[in-house]
């Protein structure tokens, strides 16, 4: 095994032990701390495929973000009866059946997959040349620059839509 | 363009407007807007019909109505010399009527329904004589058709008026299933609809044979045959005539304009529109003729003994139809739309003169409870007058001209031709008989009503008047522009205008013979009134006598003959039954309560099994979505 | 060199990861962060097929997915939060307001 490959191995069994540990962690708090740590090491794969941007975006938007935000809810809801009950729910074996042979059957499709040309024009010199955020920025602002606003929009939507959930009292 | 749109746009538009803010805004000033509408129709019908004078045809494809492979039929108005005079005659005794309606409809609660209807029937009318192909005069052709039923049954909490409008549709509808398989098969003959490319093709389809449960038959017969059967229908001609002295429940108006002066001539205008077709089969041309023949005499001998006032005149229209069929019949075209002409006014103006007596009276319709309205009602006595000295045929009215012009063309035809024109004299001489027997027993000799009817004696207001004046002109002078040559060379003014669509017709005759047969019917008709007037005015006992003498014949002419006897055995009465049997007993309780009440139990029942599936839990549906994807998958692994 | 179906495969089990953790647990924040888990592993396929096919497609998907997933955290756990208040269970085998 070459030093990628060694690079490539300890990111991927990182991020599925930190999966498995995340989701079955009885106290979501913890779930959120241990999603925090796998969050990095999928940052960390971003980088080593060129993509520092993503690998940016990944720790602002979800680290910074999106957590906190899980973390404010969980502690908004006030949770501490939930940690005494179950934590599976009455037929989970069959859930974690599905799940596996899900898993069996979409890597056995995968498994042989591999590249082929014709490539894009956007090869790592290409990349390195310019630098990256140029790069995926020019492409954003000019070819993607309509879904772009959109996203905004959809975002806007997003913000007006869980103030008045929030506010809403029901009965 | 514009303005031969806008000639059956603007009765359309009145209707549309009326119907809409009647019942809440306009209600009894309605007549602000169809009057203007119809009058302003009548303004451009007169430039259209100029136009016309003037050598123009119009010819317009406004847009394409249908489009569908091979079968194309556009909106579109052909104006020629036979359009422009049935323009004329529509338009302007549509307008005379509209404004007699506003006294005699005055105070109806209908009233901006009226005027609506009355509108949306110009408008179908009009469409129905300036189509350009078959299916545009079928689309007129079935709106005039509902708009008399809508006006027939005008006052359709009357139980009898509202039976009349049903009778009406139903038996017109015999008539248009035939129409309507003649326009069919004049497509599939022809490969089009319009007037012109059939016409212009007609002579290369003569001969053909089409294959009819496995007899042959001549093409062109069946198709004139087929569409004769819808004139049949709506022109009111044996056998189909029944719901026409039923359709006079309807408002008076109603009766004069759609039931004598236009809808009931369309029958007349349509074959005479299709004279290219029917010139080419001489059985279908008999047919025509025979039962334009019958239904004159016939209608007339109905006629002499009816004491309803409308009914007698309703009947004179079958009559006089019949005349104008007889004249079809023998190729005398021109003949048969220049009775059309006259008869429209004359005819319009008995049924409003009837309209002012039954309005004076206070709807009393029996002749018997009439007499001696003389006095009290001058001017709708003298307008009756004239209208019934020009309907006998006295020379110098209007129906002289015309009618003499039938009887003449009849007797050349020869043959069977000859024997019509019998039957069409003696027709002449009731019509004068009848005629008369109405005036007298109406405005002559004692009134014979109740005192509070007669203490009310008052003739009509002048907005009805008016039009009655101006029909009474139309009724004395509307024959002058088609004086015999015999008489004035170059005086038969309509005939020759007409002669580029319908032509001229065959046979020639000596001068003495067409002054002894003209001699014959102006006998007949002075012996008819002659007649009448012994028996009304100075024996008055004499029908009574007749009457008793006579008593089956007079049994059979009062009751019509039983034909409508005779439909309700044969035909009504055993439809209803099997309707009642087969549609109400099997049909509706078996399959379409069966199907109703089926239905919404099989859903039940197999949503009560099935709802259990809907857990209402997230996981479920999750669960189900990845077993979806991981059967796709697995299928697809498997295929490979 | 990594081939690029390694990348895939750990996608996958992720995202197979993300499933059980959807189907198994009760907690409805919990599920929350399983379905974040499983939007993650579809990020890293995606800028793995970017990286190997040199195309920037990839990667501007994944930011439309980041910004979805952001709007998504939002609107759901505001939806958590109202329905809290009305009935103070997130217990996921307790909410079934759908059953027929």
């Amino acid at each position: 095994m070459t030093a990628p490959q060694w690079f490539f191995a300890y990111f991927a069994g990182m991020i599925t032990l930190l999966s498995v540990v995340m989701i079955t962690r009885r106290n979501p708090v913890h779930g959120v701390l241990w999603m925090l740590v796998l969050f990095v090491h999928i940052a960390g794969l971003y980088l080593f495929l060129n993509a520092e941007f993503l690998a940016a975006i990944q720790i602002i938007v979800y680290a910074g973000a999106i957590l906190v935000l899980f973390l404010f809810v969980i502690m908004l809801l006030n949770l501490k009866k939930e940690l005494t009950v179950r934590k599976v729910q009455q037929h989970w074996v069959i859930g974690a059946a599905v799940g596996a042979i899900f898993a069996a059957l979409v890597v056995a499709v995968v498994a042989g997959i591999t590249v082929l040309p014709p490539l894009g024009k956007y090869s790592i010199e290409a990349i390195r040349s310019e630098g990256g955020i140029m790069t995926i920025g020019k492409v954003m602002y000019t070819k993607y620059l309509l879904p772009f606003e959109i996203a905004s929009l959809v975002l806007l939507v997003a913000i007006v839509g869980a103030v008045v959930l929030a506010k809403k009292r029901i009965g | 363009m514009v303005k031969y749109i806008l000639i059956p746009l603007l009765p359309f538009i009145a209707f549309v407007i009326t119907i809409l803010f009647g019942r809440n805004h306009i209600k009894d000033k309605a007549h602000w807007i169809a009057v203007p509408a119809v009058f302003a129709s009548f303004i451009l019908a007169v430039s259209a019909f100029m136009d016309v004078l003037g050598g123009k045809v119009i010819n317009i494809n406004i847009y394409s109505w249908i489009v569908s492979g091979d079968f194309n039929v556009s909106m579109g108005f052909l104006i020629d010399q036979l359009t422009a005079v049935m323009l004329m005659v529509v338009t302007s005794i549509s307008t005379l009527i509209f404004i007699y309606s506003i006294g005699y409809m005055h105070g109806d609660g209908g009233y901006y329904r009226f005027f609506a209807y009355l509108s949306l029937f110009v408008f179908s009318m009009l469409i129905l004589v300036m189509a350009n192909n078959y299916l545009l005069l079928y689309f007129g052709w079935e709106a005039v058709g509902l708009c008399s039923y809508f006006l027939i049954g005008f006052w359709f909490h009357k139980k009898s008026a509202a039976d009349a409008g049903k009778k009406a549709f139903i038996v017109n509808r015999f008539g248009d299933f035939g129409f309507g398989l003649g326009v069919i098969l004049i497509f599939l003959t022809f490969g089009s609809l319009e007037y012109v490319k059939v016409f212009d093709s007609a002579g290369t389809v003569a001969g053909q044979t089409i294959n009819i449960l496995g007899y042959q038959f001549d093409t062109i017969t069946v198709i004139c045959l087929l569409l004769f059967c819808g004139a049949v229908g709506k022109s009111a001609q044996l056998p189909l005539h029944v719901w026409l002295p039923d359709a006079m429940e309807g408002p008076t108006p109603v009766s004069a304009l759609i039931h004598a002066a236009t809808m009931v001539t369309a029958g007349v205008f349509m074959v005479a529109r299709s004279n290219p077709l029917f010139n080419l089969s001489a059985s279908a041309m008999a047919t025509v003729a025979v039962v334009g023949g019958v239904t004159a005499l016939f209608a007339a001998t109905i006629a002499l003994v009816q004491n309803d006032i409308k009914r007698v005149i309703a009947y004179s229209t079958v009559s006089q139809l019949g005349y104008m069929f007889l004249a079809l019949g023998v190729g005398a075209y021109t003949a048969g739309i220049f009775h059309l002409y006259t008869h429209a006014y004359f005819k319009a103006l008995l049924f409003l003169g009837a309209g002012s007596v039954i309005h004076a009276l206070h709807d009393e319709q029996n002749m018997q409870k009439m007499g001696g309205l003389k006095k009290y009602m001058p001017i709708t006595y003298w307008v009756f007058i004239l209208a019934s000295l020009s309907i006998s045929g006295i020379p110098g009215f209007a129906g002289f001209f015309s009618k003499d012009e039938i009887l003449w063309r009849a007797y050349l035809s020869g043959g069977l031709g000859r024997f019509l024109w019998f039957l069409a004299a003696g027709a002449a001489l009731l019509t004068a008989f009848y005629s008369f027997r109405l005036i007298y027993l109406t405005f002559h000799g004692k009134f014979r009503g109740t005192r509070e009817q007669e203490h009310h004696l008052h003739e009509s207001p002048p907005v009805m008047t008016v039009p009655l004046m101006f029909l009474a002109v139309g009724a004395v002078a509307a024959g002058w522009v088609g004086i015999p040559p015999i008489f004035m060379e170059h005086a038969d003014k309509i005939g020759e205008f007409l002669a580029p669509v319908l032509g001229h017709p065959a046979g020639e005759g000596s001068h003495a013979e067409e002054l002894a047969v003209m001699g014959i019917s102006i006998t007949v008709a002075l012996a008819g009134i002659l007649i009448a007037y012994i028996m009304y005015i100075r024996k008055t006992d004499l029908p009574g006598k007749l009457g008793a003498m006579f008593q089956p014949v007079y049994r059979l002419l009062y009751n019509k003959y039983w034909v409508d006897e005779l439909y309700s055995k044969t035909i009504v009465q055993p439809t209803l039954k099997a309707s009642d049997r087969i549609i109400l007993g099997f049909f509706d309780a078996k399959i379409i309560e069966g199907i109703v009440n089926g239905v919404p139990a099989l859903i039940g029942a197999f949503s009560r099994r099935f709802r259990a599936i809907q857990t209402g839990l997230l996981s479920t549906y999750g669960l189900a979505m990845v077993l979806g994807a991981v059967f796709i998958i697995g299928f697809w692994i498997f295929l490979k | 060199m990594v081939p690029l179906s390694w990348y895939i495969i750990l996608s996958a089990v992720v995202f197979s990861i993300g499933v059980v953790g959807f189907f198994t647990r009760r907690n409805l924040i919990m599920i929350f962060m399983s379905v974040e888990l499983m939007l993650n592993s579809v990020n890293i396929s995606l800028v793995a097929y970017s990286h190997y096919l040199q195309s920037m497609r990839g990667q501007v998907l994944v930011f439309f997915v980041i910004a979805v997933a952001a709007a998504e955290a939002a609107i759901g756990l505001a939806i958590i939060i109202a329905y809290y208040k009305n009935n103070p269970t997130i217990k996921v085998d307790e909410i079934n307001l759908l059953k027929g």
